[in-house]
């Protein structure tokens, strides 16, 4: 790693924004290792989380039915645009009640979490190294990484509960008996010769459907954050070129980036309505 | 260990160059039939407009997935001995 006398090299830089803060000290080797906890992911999901929770309670305790703030206007208006996208998703009225504010908070809170994104790449991270020199660490070994939605363990982690969540009205909404039934007649028909084929069907739509909903947003987010990081190497070269080119560049593809990160936070919410909407009709 | 960092790289970069080709081509096509489509019915524009960005990260997908694979090839290499 990076030694006292000489400053990181560009991929000693890079792979120093891309290692987490984790419970074991150093980067996960093996791609599954349950043993490893992102600290970092876990403490900003959390506190995004809450603080999302916090501004959507504020907003529905101060509405007024008499001339709206800004403030909740803006709630209002994704209200009203996750109500819409619900009510022609999901078709049942009674768990509307709960899923249609379930995408609201995954909107928001995944919209939060991405935009942590556009902060500086070095702002967080550099204050998380003063701090972790002045607690007596090696500030060489103080890793952080900001953007919680750019760890595959959280992004998995959400679609499997969107997953178990479409488990859960799978059984509430056909029964246990007819959900067991339509895994093994869904595609091809209720005919015992086909009912190996049908359940290996059924087993790969809930996987493929799980990982690629996780996969997709670990993705953008993981290649927008590697981005901004080799961004901030141009600017590192502490030349004119380097240091404009670092502006230019920076500004450019964060405001592009914005509009990756609503489209992502988008798609995330509407995918758990079409999942969860495909388990309300039988196949 | 050269020959592994060589490979990775060339992987790396069929990844993302075949993955963009795809996403390009898809969002190509959907893009010139929302067009189409907006111009004969223009009174369908929004309703479309949704359905097409949620279409556009759909295409995305799979080549963004791609893209984050071979970056994670690219700079925390598991391949390495």
């Amino acid at each position: 790693m990076a030694t006292e006398g000489h400053a990181p090299t560009a991929s000693e830089y890079v792979i120093h924004h891309l290692t987490h803060l984790n419970n074991t000290g150093h980067a996960q080797e093996n791609i599954v290792d349950w043993s490893v906890i992102n600290i970092d992911s876990m403490f900003y999901s959390i506190v995004i989380g809450a603080l999302t929770v916090f501004l959507l309670w504020k907003a529905a305790s101060k509405a007024t039915s008499g001339v709206p703030g800004r403030f909740q206007g803006i709630v209002e208006l994704l209200v009203e645009m996750v109500a819409d996208q619900a009510k022609g998703i999901v078709h049942s009225a009674e768990s509307r009640k709960f899923v249609a504010p379930l995408a609201l908070t995954v909107f928001v809170w995944i919209f939060l979490m991405n935009a942590m994104d556009l902060l500086p790449v070095d702002l967080l991270p550099r204050i998380w190294e003063g701090v972790y020199a002045a607690g007596g660490g090696d500030p060489a070994h103080a890793y952080m990484r900001v953007v919680a939605t750019a760890d595959l363990s959280a992004t998995l982690g959400m679609s499997t509960g969107v997953l178990l969540l479409c488990l859960y009205y799978n059984i509430k909404i056909k029964g246990v008996g007819g959900w067991v039934h339509e895994l093994f007649t869904a595609p091809f028909g209720n005919h015992p010769l086909l009912y190996p084929i049908n359940f290996a069907m059924q087993i790969i739509e809930f996987v493929a459907k799980t990982v690629s909903h996780g996969m997709r947003l670990f993705g953008n987010m993981y290649a927008g954050e590697l981005i901004f990081i080799l961004i901030a190497l141009l600017g590192s070269t502490a030349t004119v070129f380097g240091f404009f080119g670092h502006v230019i560049a920076g500004s450019i593809w964060a405001i592009f980036h914005i509009l990756i990160i609503t489209l992502q936070a988008f798609i995330f919410m509407m995918l758990t309505l079409v999942y969860v909407g495909q388990a309300h009709e039988s196949h | 260990m050269e020959n592994v960092l060589g490979f990775v790289a060339l992987a790396a970069g069929l990844i993302i160059g075949l993955g963009a080709i795809g996403a390009c081509i898809g969002i190509g096509i959907m893009g010139s039939k929302y067009l189409e489509a907006s111009a004969r019915q223009p009174e369908l524009m929004n309703a479309l407009q949704t359905k097409m960005f949620l279409l556009a990260g759909l295409i995305d997908a799979a080549f963004l997935i791609g893209v984050g694979i071979a970056m994670m090839f690219a700079f925390a290499n598991p391949f390495q001995l």
